[in-house]
């Protein structure tokens, strides 16, 4: 399991991560060698094997619509890297 | 013994008999924790002045004979991956490094509550993603038994901190062994619980169906008490077991009988083959002959897919890692990439250059380890096959189970190694956790306790148990430690050889206290 260059700059452009090419040889061939050693999984047959996603035996948890306490706006907007009033600044979109 | 290496226990009755004040105690440690700290390096985050104020507090409370919880005034340290209001919360991560949550964990909650006084924030691998505390962005953390080595990881800081008396006991959290392998490499205590008794409310997210709270402890009982206060359904988690499983939760210190005659314990033959350093599978099977010495009946078993949980692992936590951690885009919180010489990034150069810049080198691979394992034409061969061998595993613990009220085996399968000696090497860093793994991926309990020595550093030995098996499993666990030595030995902070430099590790480039 050898992954080329390019599908290393896929699956960065993917996780947004912008790699140097110091990283993409580094990071390839360590992941070449993770997924080879992880290879061995695909040795057994689990065609009749259920996943487990999950190992609690709860599905769809929901609450009461109810208003309940909420954050403080100064707490939380206390961490936002660019901010207008009540606004998070990003760069613009459009 | 000095103040700072008493259980949290011993000073819950020093409290109590009205011996010290929790003002006092709280100095004793604070004393303790900056005369070692610059060995140790356990501490990313101090709060002594809150830590103070809080200590305070509970001895007014004290004063005018309020009834107090067990362990009111007793100092605690948490893992810097567990929320607190107002204080700063890393994870040992520059993405982090400035982060200071709008609210706290339910077990921050539920300590507080308790009147336990914080004494600060713990080191840890980055988003505890690591088995060695090596992949903090900030600094390394060193093993109290010998400083020239790692205390394991990702709770690092809080298994060094406990074992080297800067905290009488802390919280960490286990995602493939992160609570029990630090624990077995420092000499404590380390409880993983079922996935869904403790909730993870409030916990920086790493691997959601595997991630699990639990107290690091000098003993047994300490890891009860603590377990009494941390344990119970909160409706903020949704992935919380109702009733916590079993109706209410128990008092875990009703199981420390001293009494495990006619248990049966299982010692899977696949736990003791290659690459189990010979020392610590001495020290083990030393400790089997302890328990059927105790009228435990112990006998051989079989766990066929154990080969299997390091893979299946390294595919599932890593492509819920990847999920996870999309949140930091530098837009809410946390750090944003800023271009140079007054240029200006659109959005894709800002969302890549904050999170190239913002993650150290471990996460940045299992961010593209687990977005590889999710993608297109991948998903079935790697994810959906990892979760089919989760299954496999799952149905193996639960045979086992059906003979046996425990397994048996070594939390480690080598003694500490020393700093940078595997920094390079991540798969050799990944079977560090080749015994701890399969317990996340059933979600059951498990706990390490100390278990002996090779050539002056601890070895751990790990029970573990069917779900919500938790108060047989501290049985087992208090009935050895009070037949054996080793939960009253305390680490010597001697110094080893040369550490390495941190500025040559992977990934970091700080080593200052912030």
């Amino acid at each position: 399991m050898k992954l080329s260059m390019e599908e290393v700059e896929h699956v960065a452009l993917l996780a947004r991560l912008a790699l140097s090419e110091e990283e993409k040889e580094r990071f390839g061939a360590q992941l070449s060698s993770i997924l080879e050693y992880a290879d061995r999984i695909n040795q057994l047959d689990t065609t009749r094997v259920d996943p487990t996603y999950h190992v609690l035996p709860l599905q769809n948890v929901s609450r009461l619509d109810e208003r309940g306490a909420t954050l403080a706006p100064d707490d939380v907007f206390q961490n936002a890297p660019d901010r207008d009033g009540s606004y998070f600044r990003v760069p613009r979109i459009l | 013994m000095e103040i700072y290496d008493l259980t949290a226990h011993e000073l819950a009755d020093l409290l109590q008999r009205g011996e010290m004040t929790s003002e006092e105690v709280t100095g004793a440690i604070f004393q303790r924790i900056h005369d070692v700290e610059p060995d140790i390096q356990a501490y990313v985050t101090i709060t002594e002045e809150q830590a103070y104020e809080a200590a305070r507090q509970v001895d007014g409370e004290r004063r005018q004979g309020k009834d107090l919880p067990y362990l009111a005034g007793v100092p605690a340290g948490l893992k810097d991956v567990l929320c607190t209001r107002g204080i700063r919360t890393t994870c040992s991560s520059r993405m982090l490094e400035h982060f200071i949550p709008p609210y706290s964990a339910t077990v921050v909650e539920k300590l507080a509550a308790a009147g336990a006084v914080f004494t600060g924030k713990l080191n840890m691998d980055e988003f505890a993603m690591g088995s060695s505390t090596e992949n903090s962005a900030f600094f390394p953390t060193h093993n109290p038994w010998d400083l020239s080595r790692v205390p394991g990881g990702s709770s690092g800081g809080p298994a060094a901190a406990v074992a080297a008396g800067e905290a009488p006991y802390a919280l960490g959290t286990d995602t493939g062994g992160s609570i029990r392998q630090p624990a077995s490499l420092c000499g404590i205590v380390g409880l993983k619980p079922t996935y869904g008794l403790v909730s993870r409310y409030g916990m920086v997210a790493f691997a959601s169906s595997l991630d699990q709270i639990g107290p690091m402890t000098k003993d047994v009982r300490d890891c009860a008490l603590v377990l009494n206060l941390i344990a119970g359904y909160d409706p903020l988690d949704s992935t919380s077991a109702p009733g916590a499983g079993l109706g209410a939760v128990p008092d875990y210190t009703a199981f420390l009988t001293g009494e495990i005659r006619g248990l049966r314990i299982g010692v899977p033959r696949e736990f003791f083959g290659d690459g189990l350093d010979s020392a610590v599978a001495e020290a083990v099977k030393a400790s089997l002959g302890k328990l059927a010495g105790l009228g435990a009946v112990v006998d051989e078993c079989s766990f066929p897919h154990a080969e299997y949980s390091v893979p299946c692992y390294y595919l599932i936590a890593p492509a819920e890692a990847s999920s996870n951690l999309a949140r930091y885009d530098g837009v809410h919180y946390g750090y944003r990439a800023v271009a140079e010489n007054g240029g200006a990034y659109d959005l894709m150069e800002m969302y890549t250059n904050t999170r190239s810049q913002g993650f150290g080198a471990e996460v940045k691979r299992r961010i593209m380890l687990g977005t590889y394992a999710l993608s297109s034409g991948y998903y079935d061969a790697y994810y959906l096959q990892a979760l089919k061998l989760r299954t496999l595993i799952r149905d193996d613990f639960n045979r086992l189970f059906d003979q046996f009220d425990a397994i048996v085996s070594p939390t480690s399968p080598t003694p500490p190694f020393r700093l940078g000696e595997k920094s390079d090497d991540p798969l050799s860093m990944y079977l560090s956790d080749v015994y701890t793994i399969p317990v996340n991926l059933a979600g059951i309990p498990a706990i390490s306790i100390p278990c002996g020595y090779t050539d002056g550093l601890p070895v751990g030995l790990q029970l573990m148990g069917p779900v919500f098996s938790e108060g047989t499993l501290l049985r087992i666990a208090h009935a050895f430690e009070q037949d054996t030595p080793y939960h009253q030995d305390r680490a010597p902070l001697k110094r080893g050889h040369a550490a390495v430099s941190p500025a040559g590790r992977e990934g970091g480039d700080s080593h200052g206290r912030l």
